[in-house]
């Protein structure tokens, strides 16, 4: 055996090699291969005896695996733990072979499993910047993954504390809520008004959601347009809006501000080539005391209005009195939303 | 300054002062929320700060704390990571100071926006290294000096270690290994995973 080959070389230049004899009987081992397997002396022992080839397929004999010189051998070695390792058979010209092996993907189990060092792999080895590149990408990742999760949970909660809705820039259901529970403590004599889009369903139904979201975006601009500074516009559904109107001394000042919010809906609406033509229905609840009224008694009785409106044909406002509640209770009583056609 | 730093000015006075001390120091940095984020990137005029309210809190000079946060860095349990990822770098004591030249790069190649201020070793005779930080962050060479210490017990070596400040503001440590083998040192386990 020449120098360059010589063992005491190998087991610096590739502390996982072995040598096999003609026979295919290993007659040395690197350190670190045998560090692999404490309790079998690898020397000694048939090469096809102490590994088995998984790929390629179908090496069984020695004939085989000296056909198989110069390709990657992914390796099964006998004993435990299990260690799969990918290897290479280079002939040394004087009979003898030398199989130099890795732990390849399984590099990290490898240090683990054989309590590997440093010193266990050679200087030139990239083995330990791969297991550093590892650590350290895996501690930035963990902590790139809080951040994530902490930036999550500030999203969803100020989307939950958000007053506004994103489509059209209006209040929410939270801020109309939270607006009609500041008027009934404060025992305001205020007006709702609950609007429901006419037709809305065809045009989404028709030309799509894009012209869906830009009539609700424009409806949304009318709404402000004919309501007071002081009047609150929110949408509370897909097509529902909520309009509260404080300081309301006349219900003249509600059939005019209703019927000019219907007229300016009832305007067609372009979209690309379409023009999209839809009308509200308005249910209206004044309330000049709220002293027995709750903000779900206060909705339910503009709900009972606006379904008198629809049931009236639409396209029209139709302000709350008890007999209305009479009335529907007689008939059909307003359910879900869903129950009503649009 | 990257989060990750003054990150971990943070962890160093909560683990080691409790909570209330670091919102004091916070308020008088004015570090709002008083929380840094280890992954975003600060104002550089942040971590200053921050070390100088950490003085007037502690009273103590900035590179006595430096040198404590050096220290903290690399031996408490919360920052086994640094201490891990440092070890990486070499087998002996002496392998791990040359390693310290690439430790800007390696601490790139894991976050990419992550920049350490530069370091090089010199060696001379007789087990004598020097330490030169060029950093424009005042006492990092101080920080090293900590490093150093704690780095040197875990790789069981005995070393005496001096600072020394040049008028450019570059600091020198200069590093005197004594005994290579003084003591058993740490285990470090390749192998070990992250909890």
């Amino acid at each position: 055996m020449s120098a360059a080959t010589s063992p005491e070389v190998l087991d610096v230049l590739c502390p996982m090699h072995l040598v096999l004899d003609s026979e295919g009987i290993i007659t040395h081992a690197g350190p670190t291969a045998q560090k692999l397997r404490p309790e079998m002396d690898l020397v000694g022992l048939p090469f096809m005896e102490a590994f088995t080839v998984m790929r390629p397929r179908g090496i069984t004999t020695l004939a085989q695996l000296w056909a198989a010189r110069h390709l990657k051998l992914h390796l099964e070695m006998s004993g435990t733990p299990p260690a799969r390792l990918k290897g290479v058979l280079a002939p040394d010209g004087q009979g003898d072979a030398i199989v130099n092996l890795s732990f390849g993907i399984s590099i990290l189990d490898g240090v683990r499993d054989y309590a590997l060092t440093n010193a266990d792999f050679a200087a030139t080895d990239l083995a330990i910047e791969m297991l550093y590149l590892v650590e350290a990408k895996s501690a930035a990742m963990e902590a790139s993954r809080k951040l994530n999760l902490r930036l999550q949970g500030a999203k969803n909660a100020a989307e939950e504390q958000a007053y506004t809705d994103t489509l059209t820039g209006l209040k929410n259901r939270r801020a109309l809520d939270h607006l009609l529970e500041q008027l009934l403590a404060a025992d305001a004599a205020f007006a709702v008004m609950h609007i429901d889009l006419d037709y809305f369903k065809a045009v989404n139904d028709t030309l799509g959601h894009a012209a869906g979201d830009h009539v609700l975006q424009v409806v949304a601009t009318a709404m402000i347009e004919e309501t007071r500074g002081t009047d609150t516009v929110a949408r509370v559904g897909g097509d529902e809006f909520t309009v509260i109107l404080p300081q309301v001394n006349d219900i003249d000042v509600l059939e005019r501000v209703g019927r000019r919010i219907i007229e300016r809906i009832e305007v067609p609406i372009p979209f690309n080539d379409a023009l999209c033509e839809i009308s509200a229905s308005i249910g209206t609840v004044w309330i000049q005391s709220s002293k027995s009224a709750t903000r779900e008694t206060v909705m339910e009785d503009a709900d009972i209005a606006l379904y008198a409106s629809k049931n009236e044909g639409r396209a029209r406002q139709t302000m709350y009195t008890p007999e209305l509640r009479e009335s529907a209770n007689a008939t059909t009583p307003p359910k879900g939303r869903s129950d009503r056609s649009s | 300054m990257h989060g990750l730093i003054n990150r971990s000015f943070q962890n160093y006075m909560t683990d080691n002062y409790g909570k209330d001390a670091w919102l004091r120091v916070a308020a008088k940095a004015n570090v709002s929320p008083p929380e840094f984020e280890a992954m975003l990137t600060y104002d550089d005029s942040v971590t200053p700060a921050v070390l100088d309210a950490m003085g007037g809190v502690l009273g103590r000079p900035r590179g006595e704390i430096m040198e404590d946060i050096g220290a903290y860095l690399v031996s408490h349990p919360n920052t086994e990571a640094v201490r891990r990822l440092l070890r990486f770098g070499g087998v002996n004591f002496e392998d791990f100071l040359h390693s310290l030249d690439d430790l800007p790069d390696r601490a790139q190649m894991a976050v990419s926006d992550l920049h350490l201020p530069s370091i090089e070793l010199h060696g001379h005779a007789d087990g004598n290294f020097s330490l030169i930080c060029d950093s424009p962050l005042a006492g990092f060479g101080h920080l090293m000096m900590g490093v150093l210490r704690v780095m040197a017990d875990d790789y069981g070596v005995l070393a005496l270690l001096e600072l020394e400040e040049v008028a450019d503001g570059t600091e020198i440590v200069r590093i005197q290994m004594v005994a290579a083998d003084y003591a058993d040192g740490r285990v470090f386990d390749l192998g070990a995973r992250a909890s």
